[in-house]
């Protein structure tokens, strides 16, 4: 049984919805922390819903919406989720509510909204789907323990349909705590730059990005997700044997590949695992990343996907993310990688 | 339908610190609840909790961490139990074959968040706490540990997580994706949970009393349990003891509320029926259910009418919460509920509910209320979350 990516929505830093593809984007080197560019919520939730519901859940709700609506289906049968760290202001909230009032005074709202399947739970809430229901939390393969969750569902003959989707919202608080531990770049270093940085940590962001992923091939299918793989430990220097390898179990060779997609975030310290790749074995193949745009985050690959699945869609690939200036006549094939710290490194592997 | 097979497990609860000693409270009656000692909470004097009762330094001792290390309790008693696992499974080469690990937590390293929040900007030396709060450092850690450089993710679905590690391990061997998964969970208690329960008003002020009329609440614990899972290749290579298999295992999601269950117990009821499919056994082969059985007024309610309409017109087996002796471990739960389950089937035995009294007005439904000795061949096991998350595993004996 085979996996189609059928429908696609994606709310990020960027201007991602009622938009062709990227055409709106901006590189912005003076920020090292993006926030969303907010849809009409509205036109998706009640406002006295909205004004319930944490913001991981709000983007959920539009970006997994706009997916459906994208595959033209109303129902799913499961619904996969990763979070790096859920919804990580109602955490927040809840924490200092416990330390500021000496564990008093509280409301169990934002305890409930800070559990991780919240955004999942919500959506199935919503749509009132039985289903199986899915949240990872590993950090930056949360998306792909998802994605590979969801082909296996489909694999298994269980189901016909998942949403399957990322999600990660900024706090402030988390924010500060992340340029103090040196996650996040610190303040003040502009150009903050992705391709040529010199220094530690990364452009950080936040979004959803929420893919309806079917056993069939349909008028509107972006191409198939054909293999999805995580390595929690890879040296350096093992990195292109187990992608070379990785490819051989699909019959692939690196030549077969049209595009690379890889995750630079612009930490000096881990991006070796990137350019080792870019600047030998995939020389000679169109590379693109996009945590300028998206920014950093443990589940920023899902928007790679989005983006990897517009690639299919349109065959075009915008200036904005492109690393070197090698082009392909057609984006067949296409693979991509991410990793964080040297850990947690994930292969996704799709074609047209 | 044969099942995956189990090589292995590993455990630390509140009746506890290893499978031996768990499975001695659990027939003796020796109850892991008491006050709380390692956290300092306004609620002390309150509530009971099924606390470890080993201190941060004793653990860090136990597993040779050096000074500088950053790990939170969670990660500790999760690294604990799964060396634990792979230790009793034999395994001494841990990258030898295709192996992965997957680990379920809900407070992930939160004890040390909590605990340094705002100290963070005037103590250096506490930074490497950091990046220990997410749920994905834990299983890191634990990884890390063991030597394991293969798969590792987290599953975080509230009550119900380490019985969806088990149950995508399985699927794991299942597909040959891998040839061996250690999966569980793993939880420490922390004020946010503690807290976030007492705001909910689900926390008991006394010993928890599972499908009582007269119940009030839970007890919250803390808790690490891991199994390791092994493809039949690999078990008939190395001529490996079975300890029991995995045979079915269902997941869906009750679509009612976000903590709390339907009256009618759709997801429980959903969970089951899908158990049963997958291990092609009927309702009337289960010998003992350990149900999730938490206590309070809306989860028992709800997962026995589940029952009532899983059985229909036949008896529901004997049946027993385990949570009068644990606390309800919350991610951990159905991992120490799967050792429960197991050492049932090794050792014919169905625990007893403790504290039942009378039985609740809505139905007639007894759990057994003392130990009783019978041949099982299969236990279903029942873990139920927040947001809806609903879980079975069926347990089988190894043919």
């Amino acid at each position: 049984m085979k996996t189609y990516i059928n429908g696609i929505g994606c709310i990020s830093t960027q201007k991602t919805f009622d938009t062709v593809f990227l055409e709106e984007a901006v590189h912005d080197h003076n920020q090292n922390v993006f926030a969303i560019v907010p849809p009409v919520y509205k036109d998706y939730i009640t406002p006295a819903a909205s004004r319930r519901m944490a913001k991981g859940v709000k983007n959920g709700i539009v970006a997994s919406t706009i997916a459906m609506k994208d595959a033209q289906i109303e129902n799913v049968d499961a619904i996969i989720t990763g979070t790096g760290l859920g919804c990580i202001e109602d955490s927040e909230k809840f924490l200092k509510n416990i330390l500021d009032n000496n564990e008093e005074f509280l409301t169990p709202t934002s305890f409930i909204q800070s559990t991780h399947n919240t955004v999942g739970a919500q959506i199935a809430l919503l749509q009132q789907c039985k289903g199986y229901n899915f949240t990872y939390v590993n950090g930056a393969v949360s998306f792909e323990s998802a994605l590979l969750d969801a082909k296996m569902q489909i694999e298994e003959g269980d189901v016909q349909s998942v949403l399957v989707g990322g999600v990660d919202e900024n706090g402030d608080y988390t924010t500060a705590l992340f340029k103090l531990s040196g996650r996040i770049k610190p303040d003040n270093q502009q150009p903050y730059n992705l391709l040529d940085s010199n220094t530690s940590g990364a452009v950080y962001g936040e979004g959803a990005s929420f893919f309806v992923l079917e056993n069939k091939r349909k008028d509107n299918t972006y191409g198939e997700i054909l293999d999805v793989t995580i390595i929690n430990t890879l040296e350096e220097n093992e990195i292109e044997a187990e992608i070379k390898s990785f490819l051989k179990s699909n019959q692939l060779e690196i030549s077969d590949i049209d595009a690379l997609v890889l995750g630079f975030d612009g930490n000096v310290d881990f991006e070796i695992y990137y350019k080792n790749l870019a600047q030998n074995a995939f020389a000679e193949i169109p590379q693109l990343y996009y945590k300028h745009l998206s920014g950093e985050y443990d589940t920023a690959s899902a928007f790679a996907l989005w983006m990897a699945a517009k690639v299919l869609k349109t065959q075009e690939v915008p200036e904005i993310v492109k690393v070197n200036s090698v082009e392909k006549p057609n984006y067949k094939t296409i693979l991509l990688y991410n990793q964080l710290n040297g850990k947690n490194h994930s292969f996704t592997l799709i074609s047209k | 339908m044969k099942g995956v097979a189990i090589t292995g497990m590993g455990i630390i609860s509140s009746i506890g610190n290893s499978v031996e000693e768990n499975y001695i409270s659990l027939i003796e009656n020796k109850i892991g609840l008491s006050r709380i000692q390692n956290i300092p909470t306004v609620h002390a004097d309150i509530i009971k909790v099924g606390e470890i009762k080993k201190t941060n330094e004793e653990l860090v001792n136990e597993l040779q961490l050096t000074a500088d290390n950053n790990f939170s309790r969670t990660a500790m008693i999760g690294t604990f139990a799964a060396k634990k696992a792979v230790e009793n499974a034999g395994i001494t080469s841990i990258n030898e074959f295709r192996t992965g690990l997957i680990s379920a937590t809900s407070v992930g390293g939160m004890d040390m968040t909590e605990k340094h929040y705002y100290d963070y900007f005037k103590h250096p030396e506490l930074v490497k706490y950091i990046t220990c709060h997410d749920g994905g450092d834990v299983a890191d850690k634990i990884a890390e540990e063991l030597g394991l450089k293969g798969m590792v993710t987290t599953i975080s679905t509230a009550c119900s997580s380490a019985a969806n590690s088990i149950m995508l391990g399985a699927r794991l061997i299942k597909s040959g994706k891998l040839d061996r998964v250690i999966v569980g969970g793993t939880d420490a208690l922390a004020k946010f949970t503690i807290n976030g329960f007492k705001t909910l008003m689900i926390l008991s002020d006394d010993y928890n009393k599972p499908f009582d009329n007269n119940r009030k609440g839970l007890n919250l614990g803390e808790a690490a349990a891991f199994l390791v899972l092994e493809s039949d290749e690999i078990i008939q290579k190395q001529n490996k003891k079975v300890l029991a298999r995995v045979s079915g295992y269902g997941n869906a999601n009750d679509a009612f509320h976000q903590t709390a269950s339907s009256e009618n117990g759709d997801g429980a009821y959903l969970a089951m029926k899908k158990a049963f499919e997958v291990s092609g056994l009927k309702p009337s082969q289960i010998d003992y259910i350990n149900v999730h059985g938490t206590a309070t007024p809306n989860n028992d309610l709800s997962e026995g009418r589940a029952l009532f309409r899983i059985y229909e017109d036949e008896k529901v087996p004997d049946f027993s919460s385990t949570k009068p002796f644990t606390g309800h471990t919350l991610a951990a739960a159905a991992a120490i509920e799967a050792v429960y389950s197991v050492l049932a089937i090794q050792n014919s035995v169905v625990y007893p509910n403790l504290n039942f009294e009378t039985s609740m007005e809505e139905f007639d439904l007894k759990p057994q209320t003392s130990l009783k000795n019978k041949n099982i061949e299969h236990v279903l096991s029942n873990s139920f979350g927040f947001g809806g998350n609903c879980s079975t595993l069926i347990f089988s004996k190894s043919e």
